[in-house]
């Protein structure tokens, strides 16, 4: 998708409401946006899993299949296959268009707190509170997972994958990223427990989101802190965190409703967004707009920038 | 006058009945209804017949018939096969007309009171042969629950009797006095007796008042009823069937319903079946069936009234029981018992007599009596072989014992030998037969070494308790000495095998190794002291005593691969796997210092381990990312195998551990600046941190430990707190010892790594040395060999000091290339050393204060470089050639200056590191 106008010089960080999605799932545990930022899933507590146009707010599709909470869902890049993983312990593979499960991976021996496809959908990595991290084949019939990373000692909270790299955060206060192209595995210790990571944009570094209510930017390669930002609280849930969309600003969740920006060279507070009263659940920020996705008490709401027309802006 | 006559006669007529209504006109006079149509209907309209089965005659016909002309009407079938559960028995009622039954008919149906609930009087004697019955049923105690259940039963005038004070069972009538008798047992059994003596009617006739008190007034007497029940089977007189009750539920179910009939155990008295009385649990007893496998005795199988059961004389004995001769069996049974076997001779088997007294009693076998000097205690003798050279202690253990006489010439023939007994039967020794002792195969040099060996060993070992004292005394931390100089000795009791010198532990790091094998050559010639001559005189005691200790565990550790045969047999392979362990080689240390750093938001090497990690091929495929190990098989973290219950592991968890961790992970760095080679200036400032790291960690332990300060007043170390033992070639001691250590995967390797490798930091001019290599293709996949437990590293490419490196050889593999000159092995063992810094650049008194001090300034510099990193990550690629250039020079410096050079060299990209800080 084509942006509408050059872009700004300033990014600019959503700060206006302009779609309300009523999930009626019960709890929203994750609302991701697709590969493209045209969609978005919603993972209910009530089992289901709903495909979005969160910009029209109309909810397209739901997917039934999981035995429990969907606790995770990614989309692939082409838009064709759903994964999701669940307090059930699976890890599903949907198809998008027939809202069927066209593959159930087992073999998780708790929840599975996240989900990932590579780059090409050929694989899902999902991480689970069993401490390990399990690649999954979506090519081959094979049951039971490619890989297993158990080099952590808890729970895996979140994972994300590059082109070549496994990032995971583990409630064992470490992130490790597994590099596929070098064989080698950094464990950067952080000390508590770990919520969500993920990587820049431009793939230097990792954003770690951990119980002590504080994100710290990791340099990529070396591990060194190049940032610490505070303010939020985050000191009991998994809540994710995110950069946004030109790798000027970190966000996160908080649990007191609200959803904070930092600049992220100067570590200063630049926005708190006030979404709800209760805990932010969940996080997701477009791939390329200014464009926030919120998932709290069972709502799931878009915000944009100030600047933006609801009607004219494409989406 | 006719008319008037007429008239007349009229008026004289008598009229009978009454006039037919004149007809109508044109009205049809009706015919009269024949005989056979003319019928009687019942009230309800129905046909009625006159006569039928019950009123006299049956007539099918088809008048007054049932149903139509056809007579009965076929019922049509009707499958019952799923009402066969509620199919009723049919009553003569079912064929009846309701009219039969109703009150005219021939069997009326009316309420009437039944005769259970008639209140008319119960006929008594009636209920008492119902009593007696149920006593004598089958089943006994059926009526005795009628009487429980239906208590309905009992007639009005039994109520109203039982009201005025009646019971059951006494008579009708004013109260008597009479003196209280004894009780008889059971009353019922009367119905079997004689008639009685009318005089003795009084001892006799008092069976019915069982129910009665004493000393109050008695009813009087009832009338003994008959039993009526009438004999309805073909059994013999007297015959019992089975007892269901007794056949299956043994005696549990007969005391269960004695409750009930109370009279049942008496009655089977008198039948004679006393077998019940055995106890026996389950099974079918009852007459007429015989022995069965389990009755022990078969005496009494139909239970035969015998006469020898009676009395044949008159006698005036037993005045007391009143009977006089009497002698229904049933009471000397019952009452008669205890005396029986004294008195009553007539009572026994024919054929048999009673004895005259009780059978003496069980005799009890006392346990045989102890001799006096015995002791209740077994002392194990020691074995001895019986050998040519144990002869004289076997004797001298057998004399002491007393077990032998002491006569020398006059063995025991156990104790000879197969030779000992050649000799004295005179027998030629056998030709080519093999030689008694493995010592045979061994060449007479071996032989005599052996001997030294084990001479040497057993004055060692006698030696060494001694001198152990004086040498644990001058250390305060004594408690670790006395543990490994405990098995110490034994070590050197099992070296007698040990040292052949063509292995070498200490391959790396040649002084050592020499020093190793001088020990362990003096060991065997018994010289216990053997090792403070040869160690480094400028070694500190404590190093000393480390370095002593490593020897022994290396002596031991090798010591089955070396002993004097080995060159007789073929090594195994691979060493024995049973009791080691695979574990992840490299393992994230442990946290300690990382919480540290992490409090100090130093993040980065502090707190970053790398390891070695190998995808899975599918999984690089699947990521269309090329696999990094394409030799390897290993997926995940390597694993290598430690002995499971090794020492070591449990002596030093984490510093060994440390320690690969972090070559490990300088050898990934070095893979890693290959790959990316922009990032080698990084890693300069990795390795000063690592090492400030490494000081740090030092420190803490030093805080823990103050004792190891205290025993180390002054080293003069290196940098390296791992190669204390290397004074004599401080400068040769580079990482490059340990990259070595790294490069040998081999488990034996590992396990020495996991003993003697320094836990400190090696300060890794490595990371320079590869740098100036990185345009050259072949490191990269160098470095991922030698990380790759790959068996023979080959290092010499990369060896930038112009060391030769050797392969570091295995306890099984001689066959390495073991180049000469080897690495030291910085030994690090036990608790951790202070940092010791040559030439005082660092001093290792270095309190705390100071080192928080130190780390503040090197986190200011660290934001310094936190700001950095963004433009950095534009300009990596220049900075790291400007990086690598300003390495090259530094590769020529040796390794003691390498960090300094180091530093400098970051200095110019990062401002001060905080490495440098520490060392000013």
């Amino acid at each position: 998708m084509a942006f509408p106008r050059p872009r700004p010089a300033r990014a600019e960080l959503p700060r206006q409401r302009v779609q309300s999605l009523q999930c009626g799932q019960g709890a929203v545990r994750a609302a991701r946006f697709n590969a493209d930022g045209n969609y978005c899933l919603t993972c209910g507590s009530d089992k289901t899993l709903k495909l979005w146009n969160p910009h029209k707010g109309t909810a397209l599709r739901t997917y039934q299949g999981h035995g429990y909470e969907v606790l995770d869902a990614a989309g692939s890049f082409d838009n064709s296959q759903i994964c999701s993983g669940g307090a059930d312990k699976a890890v599903a593979l949907w198809d998008v268009t027939t809202g069927q499960v066209v593959r159930k991976y087992r073999g998780h021996a708790g929840k599975v707190n996240c989900v990932q496809f590579n780059q090409e959908a050929t694989v899902i990595v999902s991480g689970s509170i069993d401490s390990t991290v399990r690649c999954w084949d979506c090519r081959s019939r094979r049951p039971d997972p490619i890989q297993v990373l158990d080099e952590a000692k808890d729970g895996i909270s979140s994972v994300k994958l590059s082109a070549h790299e496994i990032l995971t955060g583990s409630v064992d206060g470490r992130v490790r990223r597994y590099d596929l192209r070098t064989g080698q595995l950094c464990s950067d210790y952080i000390g508590s427990p770990i919520t969500s990571v993920c990587f820049s944009k431009d793939g230097q570094c990792v954003l770690a989101a951990s119980l002590d209510s504080t994100l710290r930017l990791l340099d990529k390669d070396t591990g060194e802190l190049l940032g610490e930002y505070t303010g939020h609280r985050s000191t009991t849930y998994r809540l994710d965190c995110v950069l946004n969309e030109q790798d000027t600003h970190v966000g996160c969740a908080s649990e007191d409703g609200h959803v904070y920006f930092w600049d992220l060279l100067e570590g200063s507070l630049a926005l708190s967004l006030p979404v709800g009263q209760g805990v932010v659940q969940s996080l997701a920020f477009h791939p390329s707009l200014p464009c926030l996705l919120v998932a709290t008490q069972g709502q799931v709401t878009l915000w944009r920038e100030d600047t933006f027309q609801p009607e004219g802006d494409p989406g | 006058a006719a008319v008037e006559s007429g008239d007349s006669e009229e008026e004289d007529l008598v009229s009978y009945g009454s006039a037919l209504q004149p007809l109508q006109e044109g009205e049809r006079i009706k015919k009269p209804v024949p005989l056979q149509e003319q019928t009687v209907k019942d009230a309800k309209g129905r046909y009625q017949r006159f006569h039928g089965a019950f009123t006299g005659g049956f007539s099918a016909g088809y008048f007054n018939t049932v149903g139509t002309k056809e007579g009965w009407t076929p019922s049509a079938f009707v499958s019952s096969r799923q009402k066969r559960a509620d199919r009723t028995i049919l009553g003569p009622e079912d064929f009846m007309d309701e009219e039969d039954l109703s009150e005219f008919g021939i069997a009326p149906k009316d309420i009437t009171t039944t005769d259970d609930f008639a209140s008319k009087a119960k006929d008594r004697i009636k209920e008492k042969a119902r009593q007696i019955a149920g006593v004598v049923a089958p089943i006994p105690g059926t009526t005795a629950f009628d009487d429980l259940i239906g208590p309905s039963k009992i007639t009005i005038g039994v109520e109203l009797l039982r009201k005025m004070g009646w019971k059951e069972g006494q008579g009708i009538g004013p109260r008597v006095k009479r003196k209280p008798c004894r009780q008889k047992p059971d009353p019922t059994v009367k119905i079997y007796g004689c008639a009685l003596p009318p005089g003795l009617s009084e001892a006799s006739e008092d069976e019915e008042d069982e129910y009665q008190p004493e000393n109050v007034t008695f009813a009087p007497k009832d009338v003994m009823p008959i039993d009526l029940t009438p004999k309805e089977n073909v059994h013999g007189l007297g015959y019992k069937g089975l007892d269901p009750s007794q056949a299956l539920f043994g005696v549990a179910g007969r005391e269960h319903l004695n409750l009930f009939t109370g009279g049942s155990e008496e009655t089977s008295n008198l039948i004679g079946d006393l077998r019940h009385s055995k106890g026996r649990k389950l099974g079918i007893t009852g007459q007429a069936f015989g022995v069965g496998a389990l009755e022990e005795e078969d005496d009494d199988i139909y239970a035969t009234d015998t006469l020898s059961k009676y009395d044949t004389v008159l006698k005036d004995e037993e005045p007391g029981d009143g009977l006089y001769g009497w002698t229904a069996p049933k009471q000397y049974k019952s009452k008669k018992r205890p005396e029986r076997e004294f008195k009553y001779i007539g009572k026994v088997l024919a054929g048999f007599s009673l004895a005259s007294k009780p059978s003496a009693p069980v005799k009890i076998y006392p346990p045989p009596s102890l001799p006096r000097n015995y002791r209740p205690v077994h002392y194990f003798r020691p074995v001895i072989v019986a050998g040519n050279e144990n002869c004289h202690l076997q004797k001298a253990l057998e004399e002491s014992t007393g077990k032998l006489e002491s006569d020398p010439t006059h063995q025991s023939r156990h104790a000879l030998t197969a030779a000992q007994r050649r000799e004295q039967l005179g027998e030629a020794e056998l030709k080519g037969s093999p030689a008694p002792s493995i010592l045979e195969y061994l060449s007479e040099k071996d032989r005599e070494r052996l001997k030294e060996v084990k001479q040497a060993s057993e004055k060692q070992m006698k030696a060494k308790v001694v001198s152990q004292q004086p040498r644990n005394s001058r250390f305060q931390s004594a408690s670790p000495e006395d543990a490994t100089h405990k098995w110490q000795m034994q070590l050197e009791a099992q070296l007698v095998n040990a040292g052949s010198s063509d292995f070498k532990p200490f391959a790396k790091n040649p002084e050592k190794q020499k020093r190793y094998e001088n020990f362990v050559k003096s060991l065997k010639q018994g010289e216990k002291d053997a090792l403070e001559r040869f160690l480094d005189p400028t070694m500190t005691a404590w190093e000393r005593g480390r370095e002593h200790e490593e020897f022994f565990r290396a002596a031991i550790f090798y010591r089955s691969s070396n002993s004097t045969l080995s060159s007789r047999f073929t090594r195994a392979k691979y060493e024995d796997d049973v009791d080691k362990v695979e574990v992840p080689r490299d393992q994230e240390n442990d946290i300690d210092d990382k919480e540290t750093a992490v409090k100090m938001k130093m993040f980065g090497k502090l707190t970053r381990d790398n390891f070695e990690w190998h995808p899975d091929k599918l999984l690089c495929k699947r990521f269309n990312v090329r696999d990094p190990y394409p030799d390897s098989s290993v997926v995940g973290l390597p694993k290598v195998k430690r002995d499971k219950y090794s020492v070591f592991n449990f002596l030093t968890v984490t510093e060994p551990t440390t320690s690969v961790t972090q070559a490990t992970s300088e050898k990934i760095q070095e893979s890693n600046s290959l790959n990316k080679p922009k990032k080698s200036s990084r890693w300069d400032v990795s390795d000063k941190e690592q090492e400030k790291k490494d000081s740090i960690s030092e420190f803490i332990s030093l805080a823990r430990s103050k004792a190891d300060v205290q025993q180390q007043p002054a080293v003069p170390a290196t940098e390296e707190c791992g190669t204390v033992t290397t004074e004599t070639l401080p400068t040769v001691v580079t990482d490059e010892d340990k990259n070595q250590e790294e490069e040998s995967g081999r488990p034996p390797m590992d396990l020495f790594k996991a003993i003697f490798v320094s836990s400190s930091d090696e300060k890794s001019s490595s990371s320079e040395e590869e740098s100036d290599e990185e345009q050259q293709p072949t490191t990269s996949e160098r470095a991922s060999e030698t990380t790759k437990q790959v068996d023979v590293p080959d290092r010499s490419s990369s060896n930038i000091q112009g060391k030769s490196v050797t392969a570091t050889t295995d306890a099984g593999n001689s066959s390495l290339p073991t180049s000469k000159q080897e690495l030291d092995v910085p030994e690090e063992f036990g608790p951790k050393l202070p940092p010791a810094f040559s030439s005082g650049r660092f001093c290792k008194h270095l309190d705390r204060k100071e080192k928080h001090r130190k780390i503040r300034e090197r986190h200011k510099t660290k934001k310094e470089h936190k700001h950095k990193k963004e433009k950095k990550k534009k300009h990596k690629k220049q900075k790291n050639k400007g990086k690598h250039k300003n390495k090259k020079p530094e590769k020529d410096s040796s390794s003691d200056t390498t960090d300094s050079s180091d530093s400098l060299s970051d200095m110019d990209t990062t401002g001060l590191s905080p490495k440098e800080l520490l060392r000013r």
